[in-house]
């Protein structure tokens, strides 16, 4: 079903377009630590792919390769039909890849609606005169891209922390305000690292909803890693399953929740 | 009661945007500058002039400078002192070199000389943080001083090895020089500051304001969101040292007047600026204000209390006045840890209800 190349149709009869990014056999090491061994699996335009792993298999750090944060030894990342080269991270944003973080990153210091407009950082094009002088383009901008980002917080429905400090927001809001400065970013491609951590299950319903909405509404491919299986089965159309920094399993989540492999290093395996 | 915001409303994003966004605010300053402008001038003396209101003006622009560097892009620098050197000598050497220049434009000009010697300083700013960054700026601070001390093309073969500033004149007043009036002095402080004020506000609202404030809060996430790290990083540098070379190019042409390096610009006025703004709060422009006035009036203050009005000899009240002011840092410190600007909040969040307890 999956090598048609030109995409394929979901249980729920969402259509999934073509290859938009493709890993071809990464590997990157620490010194002597491997961390990501020979993996290579694509993701399509539309999806939401999941990868999952056992803590310290790797998946984290398959994100950072993604968005630029660590450069891989070998292997090559392929991006909307093009090899890309080397790359800083801001530079990969700019390309249109947003994501959110394991441990949330947020600045702290700054309302809901700056760390939301700063997501926008990437479209702002006013120089520093301008900005200066708040003259011009400057001005324009800031109301252009403060509708966009008030559409942002009444989708994610935190209009009434639109100017509160983040920092004095509880945890699952906080969660909430970093999707929404990922989606500021109108990115192609959005990567989720473990954005249900932590939260009780009407939180995650609500992060489940918000990010198929996302999936469904602005029709952004979505790659996350989770832990809670019953969301990633639930939500992801295709699951890498990761282990000790090596693919054991790729595939719908059907596929993967049989596979052998899967179920030995989820569950352990006895050797005798 | 007295500050409310309640009844303020915004119908587009454009009114919620602007400088100071609550009404009561924004008449507020109106009134503070309208004072300024059309009755100080009137009233002020060569005493009042040169021991509070012009040298609170240009550390003033100094401190919003170096808030722009460390209060809302994290970086630490002590180097304060040596880039209001290089502000000095360059306005130093560009009224001498060309004498026919409007003064206005060469205290500009010697801002952008500043802005790029600090934006050489900040480069290593790249590669190292915190207390190893604020070492590296240390660094800026002695070999500046070192640098106009040494080299003497800077204080043009002068047999002192002072600069001093001849006479230059704004719409025929004269502003520098000893001719120069205290009114004069004061007013082209005062626009110097309403203007950089001013735009300091716009930057650090805007969208290059919000990139160093995401550098300053969490690198990393800031880059990979798409904040450029080298240019939020070395435009903080640019943008402080112009503020900074500016207020160092006052300070000498028309403050001081003549200057020797080591004394006018040492560590200790980098120290000074650096207690103004974690004094007044750090990432705020009313913080540099506000800590300006309590490192340059307090002093003032206390030798009127001291000598004037309690009559101890001077030397005495000199060496307690430093012990006070010491004191009164360390107390405040404790006592509010976000500075002047953060307890100004709390005062406000109080009027509000005021008379009312809830």
């Amino acid at each position: 079903m999956l090598d048609s190349g030109e995409g394929y149709i979901t249980p729920d009869g969402r259509q999934i377009g073509g290859v938009m990014m493709e890993m071809k056999n990464i590997t990157l090491r620490f010194g002597g630590v491997v961390a990501i061994k020979d993996i290579s699996f694509d993701i399509r335009e539309g999806e939401i792919r999941a990868i999952i792993g056992p803590n310290g298999a790797g998946k984290s750090s398959m994100l950072n390769v993604i968005n630029g944060f660590y450069h891989p030894q070998e292997g090559e990342v392929w991006f909307r039909g093009e090899k890309r080269p080397a790359m800083r991270p801001y530079e990969v944003a700019e390309l249109g890849i947003a994501r959110t973080f394991q441990n949330i990153a947020l600045f702290k210091g700054m309302s809901t609606l700056d760390n939301i407009m700063t997501g926008r950082m990437t479209l702002m094009r006013a120089n520093i005169l301008e900005q200066a002088l708040w003259w011009g383009r400057a001005q324009r901008e800031e109301t252009e891209h403060r509708e966009k980002v008030e559409k942002i917080i009444d989708f994610l429905e935190i209009q009434h922390i639109r100017k509160t400090p983040v920092g004095r927001l509880p945890y699952g809001l906080q969660k909430r305000v970093e999707l929404g400065r990922a989606l500021a970013a109108e990115p192609k491609l959005l990567l989720l690292d473990e954005p249900m951590a932590g939260m009780n299950v009407e939180e995650k319903e609500d992060m489940c909803r918000f990010v198929l909405d996302v999936n469904d509404e602005f029709g952004t491919t979505i790659a996350l890693i989770e832990h809670d299986m019953g969301v990633v089965m639930d939500i992801a159309d295709r699951v890498v399953v990761m282990d000790y920094g090596k693919k054991i399993g790729d595939g719908t989540p059907d596929e993967v929740r049989n596979n052998p492999e899967v179920i030995d290093a989820y569950l352990g395996v006895s050797h005798d | 009661m007295f500050y409310r915001e309640a009844g303020d409303f915004k119908t587009s994003y454009q009114d919620d945007a602007q400088t100071f966004p609550i009404k009561f605010d924004r008449y507020r300053y109106y009134a503070v500058i309208a004072v300024g402008l059309l009755v100080i001038p009137f009233a002020i003396n060569d005493y009042w002039a040169n021991a509070v209101l012009v040298p609170f003006l240009i550390w003033a622009i100094a401190a919003i400078g170096l808030n722009i560097l460390t209060g809302y892009c994290g970086q630490v620098s002590l180097g304060t002192g040596g880039f209001m050197a290089v502000g000095a000598y360059a306005c130093y050497k560009l009224m001498t070199a060309f004498p026919e220049l409007n003064i206005v434009f060469v205290v500009i000009l010697a801002g952008f000389v500043t802005a790029g010697v600090g934006v050489l300083f900040g480069l290593p700013s790249l590669r190292i943080k915190g207390f190893y960054l604020a070492v590296a700026t240390l660094a800026a601070q002695f070999f500046l001083v070192w640098l106009f001390n040494r080299v003497p093309w800077f204080y043009n073969y002068s047999a002192s090895g002072q600069i001093s500033a001849p006479e230059r004149t704004v719409f025929g007043v004269p502003v520098t020089g000893p001719e120069t009036s205290a009114w004069a002095q004061y007013m082209i402080c005062l626009l110097f500051v309403v203007v950089l004020a001013w735009a300091a506000r716009n930057l650090t609202r805007g969208t290059i304001g919000r990139s160093w404030m995401a550098i300053r809060d969490m690198d990393i996430a800031a880059e990979i969101i798409g904040v450029n790290p080298l240019r939020a990083k070395l435009s903080a540098f640019a943008v402080s040292s112009f503020f900074v070379g500016i207020a160092g190019a006052l300070f000498f042409a028309v403050y001081l007047g003549a200057v020797e390096v080591g004394e006018a610009f040492g560590i200790q006025k980098s120290f000074l600026a650096l207690f103004m703004i974690i004094i007044g709060g750090l990432g705020s422009i009313f913080g540099s204000f506000a800590g300006a006035a309590f490192m340059v009036l307090l002093p003032v203050l206390l030798k009127n209390v001291l000598v004037g009005g309690l009559g101890w000899p001077t030397d005495l009240a000199a060496h307690l006045e430093l012990l006070i002011v010491g004191g009164l840092i360390v107390f405040f410190l404790i006592a509010e840890p976000h500075g002047l600007a953060a307890l100004w909040r709390t005062v406000k969040e109080k009027l509000r209800l005021w008379p009312f307890p809830h």
